[in-house]
């Protein structure tokens, strides 16, 4: 497993620009999760790593070494697609070798025996080695390309959306699987999405994309409770951040343009009168909307709250978040 | 406006029974769900709602009106697919007044109806618009307002928001909902998504595999499953069932699971046997000493809380707690239960134990 860094890349498809200016440190035996909307440029930096695009600045490096100049085949990486494409006359079993069979590797058969049945057990597919591929449900079809990433030992492992086309079930028990997988090999993992839950549970480290900027780079923690600015804001956290007038409530510092509240830093009891326009019983929480001064306002209450549309409450933020004109974070 | 009644509902295709006999009522201007995993018979029930299937038996009524074995163009409904079903090759306004025009109703009648539905829908600057050009937010509220025209009895939705991005289908939703508050439609609405069932319905029906599971409240159903397949249907994550063989009383306040006692809301029913202890990840604690033992496997951060996977030997647990809380993977812990919360479960029936807690819902099933 290695490091990969990349330096003020940039890249262009004519006059659409993909990447701005990146420079990226991806440790050594970290998952790094890539977020963004479509078209943030994810995907691109992905294939810049993996050298199916060349960058039009700046340099890739690979345990310290630049590979601007190497072959995609050259870098030693291993990439997984969100479409799962395997070969559907062969077994999983076959599968899972194919890549270790490639003319340019030369594993003797015996190694390949051994690999293929280390990845099958960290895989947890060992009874399915001799099913046929298409005769598998979706998620171990996914196990299984993921797989065939695994039994080649590349620096690093690039993710494209992997779990994406999974129904809401099995994307719950791949991230945890995925996380194990990562950290018992110790593997060195990028991976990207526009998934918040994906990013936040799986990362050691979270990088923001927009619009081809990287604009935070940090833990899932410190993205959630220290954002650098109003657009980090927004990405992560599930009902999403209020974004208020600065004014609205006392106390904004100076140059402040606008107040950031999470759901649950608004408290009830004293403050502002708002009016009740939704409530939500989502059963482990309760979702209210409310209208302040105009304002659309999302917060959490007792899942057995008995507010009503038209109720109103005294509300105050906790632990606000201050932006200024740019939306840059100042307090 | 109208209620639905539905009574002894069942449709058969040849030797496969799509649904079993179903019996609901849907009050006049409730925002009603239809909630399982496909192939329930969600879809075929609100088929035969509309009159798109005719049922093998059962009756159906509709405003006081029987209509079970009546076509589709007498029962006053309007079904509403993925909204993006417009006919292209006319404007906003030619799509919205199709349905009027095409009933025979007077020129200046159908400009004033559509004038209303427009304000409604807050589409009135867009009427003159190719529908070609509109961001995919103006066409559902295009397809909707073709349905809204008519001033049907009652809206059918087969998973209207299905093809939407989170984000976007989040703000729909809502926006669907606020509609409704305004307009107080009877609707019928299909999904699969139980978040969405429990977000946007004033009443759920959960089936599977053709059968009536529960029929309530969200948060009724969600407190007080009457069964384990809706004790695991909804919620993310969902209730977590520990199976156990055990054996509880009529009067019972406890039982004891892997010889240890728990508290649990008093018992009506008795039962001896293959049991399920539910309970819900927000109603565990994790503590240092207590009785019964796990293992931390993977924990997930959330922001405000994370969820913590655990090994326990009656199965995986998960259990939501603070963020603040830092857990490590391996570690050992305690695990304690919200007595109030807790469900029993007969696990060869899968049915809920009548409780306390759960008695005065499971009552109406």
């Amino acid at each position: 497993m290695s490091d990969v860094q990349l330096t003020g890349i940039s890249k262009s498809f004519g006059a659409q620009t993909a990447i701005r200016g990146m420079t990226m440190d991806i440790p050594d035996s970290s998952f790094v999760v890539l977020l963004g909307p479509t078209g943030a440029g994810k995907s691109t930096t992905l294939r810049l790593i993996a050298g199916l695009e060349t960058p039009d600045t700046g340099d890739i490096f690979i345990s310290g070494r630049s590979v601007l100049r190497d072959s995609p085949a050259e870098r030693n990486v291993a990439m997984v697609f969100q479409q799962y494409s395997l070969y559907p006359h062969l077994t999983v079993r076959e599968n899972l070798a194919f890549p270790l069979r490639s003319p340019m590797l030369r594993t003797p058969e015996p190694e390949i025996a051994r690999k293929v049945a280390q990845v099958a057990e960290v895989l947890r597919i060992p009874h399915k080695l001799d099913n046929k591929a298409t005769n598998l449900s979706g998620g171990e079809m996914q196990r299984v390309s993921i797989g065939r990433a695994l039994v080649r030992d590349p620096a690093i492992f690039l993710m494209d959306e992997p779990l994406s086309s999974l129904d809401a079930k099995l994307r719950a028990d791949l991230r945890i699987e995925l996380k194990r997988i990562q950290s018992d090999l110790g593997a060195t993992f990028l991976y990207v999405t526009h998934d918040q839950i994906e990013a936040m549970t799986m990362a050691t480290h979270v990088g923001v994309l927009d619009a081809g900027h990287l604009v935070q780079f940090g833990t899932p923690r410190e993205i959630y409770e220290n954002p650098a600015n109003l657009y980090v804001a927004g990405r992560l956290g599930l009902p999403r951040i209020n974004a208020l007038p600065a004014g609205i409530f006392a106390g904004a510092p100076a140059g402040a343009k606008t107040i950031g509240l999470r759901p649950e830093h608004i408290i009830q009891g004293d403050g502002k009168p708002a009016q009740v326009v939704r409530v939500e019983h989502l059963g482990d929480q309760t979702r209210l909307h409310l209208q302040l001064d105009g304002h659309d306002v999302t917060t959490l209450t007792d899942p057995h709250s008995a507010l009503h549309p038209g109720d109103t409450i005294a509300i105050q933020p906790r632990a606000a978040l201050y932006f200024d004109a740019s939306g840059a974070r100042i307090a | 406006m109208a209620q639905i009644i539905i009574k002894g509902l069942r449709k058969e295709f040849g030797a496969f029974t799509a649904v079993q006999s179903s019996s609901f009522t849907i009050e006049d201007g409730e925002f009603f769900m239809l909630l399982g995993p496909s192939g329930c018979g969600k879809t075929t029930t609100l088929r035969m709602i509309a009159g798109l299937e005719l049922p093998t038996a059962g009756e159906i009524w509709i405003d006081g009106e029987e209509v079970a074995q009546k076509p589709a163009s007498q029962r006053d409904i309007a079904f509403v697919f993925q909204m993006f079903a417009l006919y292209p090759h006319l404007n906003v306004r030619g799509n919205i007044s199709y349905p009027l025009i095409s009933q025979g109703m007077p020129k200046a009648q159908v400009r004033a109806k559509v004038a209303e539905v427009a304000q409604i829908l807050g589409i009135t600057d867009i009427l003159d618009r190719p529908v070609g050009g509109l961001s995919g937010g103006d066409r559902q509220r295009v397809a909707l307002g073709r349905a809204i025209v008519r001033d049907p009895k009652a809206f059918m939705m087969d998973e209207p928001l299905g093809a939407l991005d989170a984000e976007f289908r989040e703000h729909m939703s809502l926006e669907l909902r606020a509609l409704h508050d305004r307009m107080r439609a009877t609707t019928v609405y299909v999904t699969h998504d139980q978040l969405e069932a429990m977000q946007m319905g004033d009443k759920i029906v959960v089936m599977n595999h053709g059968v009536i599971e529960q029929f309530g409240r969200p948060q009724d159903i969600y407190d007080k499953p009457a069964t384990m397949f809706v004790a695991e249907f909804i919620g993310s994550p969902c209730m977590n069932l520990l199976r156990f063989d055990g054996r509880v009383a009529p009067g019972a306040t406890d039982v004891t699971l892997a010889n240890v006692p728990l508290t649990i809301p008093r018992q009506h029913d008795g039962l001896s046997g293959p049991m399920a202890f539910g309970v819900r990840p927000e109603h565990i604690q994790l503590t240092t000493d207590g009785a019964f033992r796990a293992e931390v496997r993977a924990t997930e951060y959330l922001g405000t809380t994370q969820i913590v996977t655990l090994r326990t030997a009656q199965g995986e647990v998960k259990a939501r707690t603070g963020s603040e809380h830092r857990i490590g993977v391996g570690d050992s812990v305690g695990l304690g239960f919200d007595a109030r919360t807790v469900t029993l479960f007969d696990a060869t029936s899968g049915h809920a134990l009548r409780s306390d807690l759960n008695a005065g819902v499971l009552e109406n099933v």
